[in-house]
Order: C-alpha cells, then sequence, then structure tokens
C-alpha cells in the first residue's frame, strides 16, 4: 500500500519525531491507538508472567504440610503482589490492548478521540507497574497486606515498612492511567463512529469496552479516595481508619469494594465482549439475540454497583442490608445467564469449526460457568459465611478470572494476532498448549473446592498434615506448574510468531466486523477511506449481504488523511506523575541520590508536580500537529 | 441517515457524531466521574458526623459568615466564568482578559477564606490534621476540594498568558475551561 506524504516541507525535530526516527523513539513518542495498543499487551503478558511466577512461588510453599520453602512473611508478601499484579497490571491492561487496538477499527475510525493521552495512559500504566514493583528492592520489602489492603491492617501501625506505601500510590498512578484512558475510550464511542454506525450496529466488543469505560470512570473515585485517606493515616497522622481515635476501619471495606466489585466486571466484560466476536465467527452465524446481549451486559454493569457488600457479610453489616445486598447478587445471574444462552444459541444449527480461538472460547464458556455456579452459592449469606476466606472462594475467582477472563484475553489473541502482525499463529502446537493449559488449569484450581469445603482458610502460609488437606494441596500444585509452564509457552510462542508465522491474508477466519476489511497488519491511517455503515456486522455484509446492506465509501475531500505528529509529551507528562508518586512514598526519610544525602520531606514530590506542569503546558502549546497522508489505493478487494 | 458527501476529520468538532466537540464531553465525563470523587469524600465526612457527633460540635468551631462569603465569591466566580465563555465566543480579547482576572481574583479570595479558615481553627482551637476523626475528614474533604481550585487558578493563570498569542482564535476550548471553576 503505497502512499505519498505531503510534509516533507516539515521538518523532523527532536520535540516531533517524524517518520523514520529510530524505533525506540517511534514507541515513546507514538500516539498511534495501534502502536500503544501493543505496548499494552506487551506491557501486560510480561506482568502475567511476574504474577504467574509470584503464583507458583505460593503454589510450592503449599505443596506439602509444613513446608518451608518461603517464609510467613514472604508467602503474604507474594499473595499480595500476585493479586495486585494480577488484577492491576495483567488482566485490566490485557483488556486495555484489544480496547486501544481493536475499538477505532472496529468502529470505522482513524484513532481515539485524543491520542496524545491514549499515549498518556500507556506510559502511566508503565510507570504504575514499575513503582509497584520497586518496592521489592527497598527496606521491609513488598507489602503484606493483600490485594484489598483491609486496613488497619496496612495502617501505620501494623505495616510500618515502605511497603504500603508502594502499593498506595503505584495503585493511584495506575488509577490515572484507567481513568485517562476510558474518558478517550466513551468519547470515540460517543463521537467517533463511522456515518451510519449506530449504537445498534456496534459490534458486540465496542459495546463491552463502553460499558467497562463507564464502570472504570464511576468506581476508580471511590478507591481514589480511599487510598488518599489511608495514605494520610499513614504520613501525615489523620485517623479515618484508626479505631483508637473513633475512626471505622469498616470505612476501608466499603470504600474499597465499592470500587472493588464493579472492577471485577471490568475485569470480565471486556473477556465477554472478546468471546461475543470469537463464537459468531465460527459458528457462521450472527450474535444472537444482539440487542439482548447488549441490555445484559449494561444491566451487569449497572447492577455491579449494588452488590459491593456481599464481599462483606461476615462483618454484621445487620439483616436488611445482608438480605438487600444478597438478593441483587442473586440477580445479576440474570443476564449472566441471558449472556450464556445467547452464546449457545449463536452457536445451535451454525456451521462449527473450531481453531485455536474458537477453543479458547468454549473454554472461557465451561470455566466461566462453573465460576458462575459457585459465584452464585456465595450470593446466599448462610452459605457465605462458611466459605468466606477459605479455598472455595479462591477456587471460585480463579474459575471466573483464569477460565474466564484470561482464556478469553488468550483466545483474543490468537483471534486477532493474524490482523495486528500480519502472521498466524501455529494450530497445531497453539492447540496443544491450550489442552495442556485446560487439563493443568482444571487440575490446579478444581481441588481447590473440597479444600475450601474442608475447611482450608486463604492466606495461611502453611497447614499441619493431620487436616487431611495433603492430597489435594499437592495435585493443585502440580496443575499451577503445568498451567504456568504452558501459559509461558503460548507467550513465546506468540512473540516468535510475530517474526516467524505463516503470512496471514487480510481476512484468515472469514469474519464479520469492519477491522477485517483492512490489510495485516492494520496501517498507520487505518481506513483509506471511511466507511458508511448500512449493517450490523457490515463486513460479514460486504461479502454476503444484498446491495442494500453494503458499505459506501465517505467522500474524504482533497485535503487527505489528517494524521497527528508523535509527542513526546505524553511520556513526560507520566513520568512527572512517576516521580510525584515515588517522592510521597519516601516522604520524611532520610535519602541518599547519588551519594548525596538529605532529609527527604516534599522535594522530590514537588519536582515531579513541576515536570508534569511543564510537560502539560507543553502538551498544550505544541498542539496536535499532523501531516496528511493520500493513500493511492483504495480499500483492499474484499474476496470472500 | 448517511450521505456520501460527509467529510471526516479527526479534528473537526463539527465531524463528531452528536455535534458536542470531544473536549466538551471528556470534561462532562470528568465530572460525573468528579461527582463520584467528592460523594465518596463527602459521605465519610457525614458517616463520622454521625458516628462520632460529640468530638467537635460544628457549630462552636465554623465562622459561618465567613463560610456563606467564600460560597458566594465561589458562585460568583462561576458567573465571570460564564462571563469569560461568552467574551470567548465572540472573540472580544478585552472583555475576555479582565473577566478572566475576575474569576482569578474571586479565585484567590476563595483560597485565601480558607486558608483563614485553615489559620483560625488551627490557632484558636487547636485543631490540627491529627488532632481528631472530625478534623481529618474535614480538613481532607475542605483541603481535597482547595487542590481543586488551584489547579483550576492555574489552568486560568495559563489561558491568561496564552491569550496574549498572535493570531489566536479565542472561539478555542475555552467553553472547557468553564466547567472546571465549578
Amino acid at each position: 500500500m503505497s502512499h505519498t506524504d505531503t510534509h516533507a516541507h516539515k521538518k523532523a525535530s527532536f520535540w516531533r519525531p517524524q517518520d523514520g526516527c529510530h524505533p525506540w523513539v517511534d514507541f515513546m513518542t507514538s500516539v498511534d491507538h495501534k502502536k500503544i495498543g501493543i505496548g499494552y499487551a506487551v506491557g501486560a503478558l510480561f506482568f502475567l508472567l511476574l504474577g504467574g511466577a509470584e503464583a507458583l512461588i505460593i503454589r510450592l510453599q503449599l505443596m506439602s504440610p509444613e513446608n518451608t520453602f518461603i517464609a510467613a512473611r514472604t508467602y503474604n508478601q507474594m499473595f499480595t503482589m500476585h493479586g495486585t499484579t494480577m488484577v492491576f497490571l495483567a488482566i485490566m491492561p490485557l483488556s486495555a490492548a484489544f480496547f486501544n487496538y481493536l475499538l477505532p477499527l472496529q468502529i470505522g475510525a482513524r484513532d481515539v478521540a485524543f491520542p496524545r493521552m491514549n499515549a498518556l495512559s500507556l506510559w502511566t500504566f508503565f510507570f504504575g507497574g514499575i513503582l509497584l514493583n520497586m518496592t521489592w528492592f527497598f527496606s521491609d520489602g513488598a507489602p503484606a497486606i493483600g490485594w484489598f489492603a483491609y486496613a488497619p491492617l496496612s495502617g501505620p501501625k501494623y505495616s510500618p515498612g515502605m511497603g504500603a506505601n508502594f502499593w498506595i500510590l503505584a495503585l493511584q498512578v495506575l488509577g490515572i492511567a484507567s481513568m485517562v484512558g476510558s474518558f478517550n475510550f466513551i468519547t470515540t464511542i460517543i463521537n467517533m463512529r463511522a456515518p451510519g454506525m449506530k449504537l445498534m450496529r456496534m459490534p458486540i466488543f465496542t459495546w463491552m469496552t463502553f460499558v467497562t469505560a463507564f464502570l472504570i470512570i464511576l468506581s476508580f473515585p471511590a478507591i481514589t479516595v480511599a487510598l488518599f485517606q489511608l495514605m494520610f493515616d499513614r504520613q501525615f497522622g489523620t485517623h479515618f481508619f484508626n479505631a483508637e481515635m473513633g475512626g471505622k476501619p469498616i470505612l476501608w471495606q466499603h470504600l474499597f469494594w465499592v470500587f472493588g466489585h464493579p472492577e471485577v466486571y471490568i475485569l470480565i466484560l471486556p473477556a465477554m465482549g472478546i468471546v461475543s466476536e470469537i463464537l459468531p465467527t465460527f459458528s457462521r452465524r450472527p450474535l444472537f439475540g444482539y440487542p439482548m446481549m447488549v441490555f445484559s451486559g449494561a444491566v451487569i454493569g449497572f447492577l455491579g454497583f449494588t452488590v459491593w457488600s456481599h464481599h462483606m457479610f461476615t462483618t454484621g453489616m445487620g439483616i436488611v442490608a445482608t438480605s438487600a445486598f444478597s438478593i441483587m447478587t442473586m440477580l445479576i445471574s440474570i443476564p449472566t445467564g441471558v449472556k450464556i444462552f445467547n452464546w449457545i444459541g449463536t452457536m445451535w444449527k451454525g456451521k462449527l469449526s473450531f481453531p485455536l480461538p474458537m477453543l479458547f472460547a468454549l473454554g472461557f464458556l465451561w470455566l466461566f460457568m462453573m465460576g458462575g455456579f459457585t459465584g452464585v452459592m456465595h450470593s446466599s449469606v448462610p452459605g457465605d459465611a462458611q466459605q468466606q476466606d477459605s479455598y472455595f472462594v479462591i477456587a471460585h475467582f480463579h474459575y471466573v478470572l483464569i477460565g474466564g477472563a484470561l482464556f478469553s484475553l488468550l483466545g483474543g489473541i490468537a483471534f486477532w494476532f493474524p490482523k495486528v502482525t500480519g502472521r498466524m499463529l501455529n494450530e497445531r502446537y497453539g492447540k496443544l498448549l491450550f489442552w495442556i493449559m485446560f487439563t493443568g488449569f482444571n487440575l490446579f484450581a478444581f481441588p481447590l473446592h473440597f479444600l475450601g469445603l474442608s475447611g482450608m482458610p486463604r492466606r495461611t502460609h502453611t497447614y499441619k498434615s493431620e487436616m487431611g488437606w495433603d492430597l489435594w494441596n499437592y495435585w493443585s500444585t502440580i496443575g499451577a506448574l503445568i498451567l504456568g509452564v504452558s501459559i509461558l509457552l503460548f507467550v513465546i510462542h506468540v512473540i516468535r510468531s510475530a517474526k516467524r508465522g505463516a503470512p496471514a491474508g487480510s481476512d484468515p477466519w472469514d469474519a464479520r466486523t469492519l477491522e477485517w476489511s483492512l490489510p495485516s497488519p492494520t496501517p498507520v491511517y487505518n481506513f483509506a477511506k471511511t466507511p458508511i455503515v448500512h449493517a450490523r456486522d457490515q463486513f460479514w455484509a460486504n461479502k454476503y449481504g444484498s446491495d442494500a446492506e453494503k458499505a459506501g465509501v465517505a467522500n474524504e475531500g482533497p485535503g487527505g488523511i489528517h494524521m497527528p505528529d508523535r509527542s513526546w509529551m505524553p511520556f513526560f507528562t507520566a513520568f512527572g506523575i512517576f516521580v510525584l508518586a515515588a517522592g510521597m512514598v519516601f516522604l520524611n526519610t532520610e535519602m541518599s541520590l547519588f551519594g548525596w544525602v538529605f532529609e527527604h520531606h516534599f522535594q522530590i514530590p514537588i519536582v515531579g508536580a513541576l515536570i508534569t506542569f511543564a510537560a502539560i503546558l507543553g502538551w498544550a502549546l505544541e498542539g496536535p500537529g499532523g501531516y496528511h497522508l493520500h493513500p493511492e489505493e483504495s480499500q483492499p478487494e474484499n474476496e470472500s | 441517515m448517511s450521505t456520501s458527501n460527509q467529510t471526516s476529520d479527526l479534528f473537526d468538532p463539527h465531524a463528531t457524531r452528536t455535534g458536542i466537540s470531544n473536549k466538551k464531553l471528556t470534561m462532562w465525563l470528568f465530572l460525573a466521574s468528579d461527582c463520584m470523587f467528592f460523594g465518596t469524600l463527602i459521605s465519610t465526612h457525614l458517616i463520622y458526623r454521625r458516628l462520632a457527633p460529640d468530638v467537635v460540635d460544628p457549630s462552636q468551631v465554623f465562622d459561618v459568615p465567613l463560610t456563606c462569603f467564600a460560597t458566594i465569591v465561589l458562585l460568583l466566580s462561576s458567573y465571570m466564568m460564564a462571563l469569560t465563555t461568552s467574551a470567548a465566543k465572540e472573540g472580544k480579547f478585552a472583555k475576555f482578559r479582565w473577566s478572566l482576572i475576575g474569576v482569578m481574583v474571586l479565585g484567590l479570595i476563595f483560597l485565601g477564606a480558607l486558608g483563614y479558615e485553615y489559620y483560625h481553627l488551627m490557632h484558636e482551637f487547636e485543631l490540627g490534621l491529627s488532632s481528631n476523626i472530625f478534623a481529618s475528614t474535614f480538613y481532607i474533604l475542605t483541603g481535597t476540594h482547595g487542590i481543586h481550585v488551584a489547579v483550576g487558578l492555574l489552568w486560568l493563570i495559563c489561558w491568561f498568558f496564552y491569550s496574549f498569542k498572535k493570531n489566536l482564535n479565542l472561539q478555542g476550548a475555552a467553553e472547557d475551561v468553564e466547567s472546571l471553576s465549578l
């Protein structure tokens, strides 16, 4: 696809790198949603492996009774960092990778509404991940407070070290990343759809992105405030969660779960969106009950805000509150059930084929249902009172998060990999890995149900042999090792295939949505001519639909396609935020920087704030910039 | 619904599906998120007021006329901001700058009042950040709001200097700044 650039008159400067700049410079300054999406995926897969390594250390410690593989405190640090890493640094960013790459393509747009803000969210995620993991290298090591950091355990009295500070501030930074991204996605979806792309014609993955982004912008403020209060308790002597001075630790639980429960849906809704794209493609049928799928997604999002206290049934909230939250929780199983039946309905009488993405989608369906069933069991208050903090809960959310979210996301990688790289994954090897992964996962997680029901508590670093938990702990660890190795091999295979995979055409799966109408890998400007949409599943209609349903082409005018310039400012802004947050971690300590020892109060945060301010100012003044492209060819031929 | 002569320029606000510019829409979304943020802070304060009503008697420590004054100042600044926006839309530079100065002065007065109130509370009633739960929630709630106003002020100052730039098209994003002063 050749094109002529008309920005020859424009000189490449350090501040505005142009085409042909060094690949690293390109990566750090790119505002292209596709490169940002790839950046998110690379970061997320790295942290997935890191969090997986932490998980294996936990499992090895539990492999035999009274094991001394790691000390109790190290164990506590491991499960804290494992949970935090997997939720905030692996699953969420992996979903964000799909949002970034696919969302503009699916709605027929050239980029997101604010390309530079998009880069900002990538780099704040990157620095947030670094900040969180820096904690290992400082005195007292990582926090040992669990991923929900219940106060006062995470307060100044019981977690005096630096670990919890790192945890608090890293989560604040990651929160900024998610919020900025979400504002951007919502605006993009509302404002930048191609002509004719009505809301009810949008691909279902875009719909789920939309709901997820709303969940993020409305639930993250609660954790921001909670973290803020905890930080002040730890570093400025306030009493939000200090019971001696009238503070209520239960407030932390409420604030955390007001965020934390929507967070669960933030993790699973994108996965549901991906499955809803894969199943119709390989059933060669439209998604069954599309409007119901949209509405059930929205209802799940809405109800997600009304059930947070089911994480707190055993705290004694009173009969009315527990009953109400119990009923709301049971209600959520209705829209979820609607989705599951619609997925089955999609496959019913379809022409099924079973390539790798389809296996992952079907694996999702099974495993997510397993997790869903135990979820309904938790919604019953008396049942939950028995299961609370036992391995039964661990079994539940690992089925939902690995079997549900992760399987779907890996399926998404297998599905869209040809679009992103122009190459295929190896089908046979991929399928082999899938089956190993599937077996390993069930061997790891299913025995946890038995352990939980026979009373094994979570977050306990060892157990006595007389408890009768030896057998299933042993097999669970074996399963976890199998799972871990297969995921590692899958990630390696993905990386290798980017260079070595067999070439893929623009539409290897005979798929349905607009992104497949573009060449693989997608050109930098996405659509040479903006499509005019006349049908749901527009690309399918282009191939097999009636003439009335086929996409039109918008008249672009003589100016060519406007492309925004690369920019350093998002990276610098994120760096400033990082310095500010890192400085807050080290408040009121003695520091030595390059041999210079000083009493540190607010110096580093102030420097960070100044960097941030300067970068934002530079951002505003440089403007989006840009140049124009004139693709010579129109859309690629649609072959069927 | 769709005609074939629609152009799609990424940065042309008139090309958006809703007719609302991207920046403005995002600012509204941010405000929705902000409601949750301050909602959480205010609920924290109110919950502790109910749970521990005896720690501090608010009617004793607060200076109601001062608080009223600060509120009026804030409302006035919103009004001035509306004037600034309309001046920007008309492209009148002098009016724009003067009303912008008005907003900034009012913002400074509000921050001054907040600072005076803090000083008053700390010295007359010896109510520090860590004195009791009431003080903790109160300072964090109002302090966060103060930072909010200060950041807005910074933004306005930038706009003031920016307005001296040559060939500036004032019909730009001034309306977004309006939302901030809320």
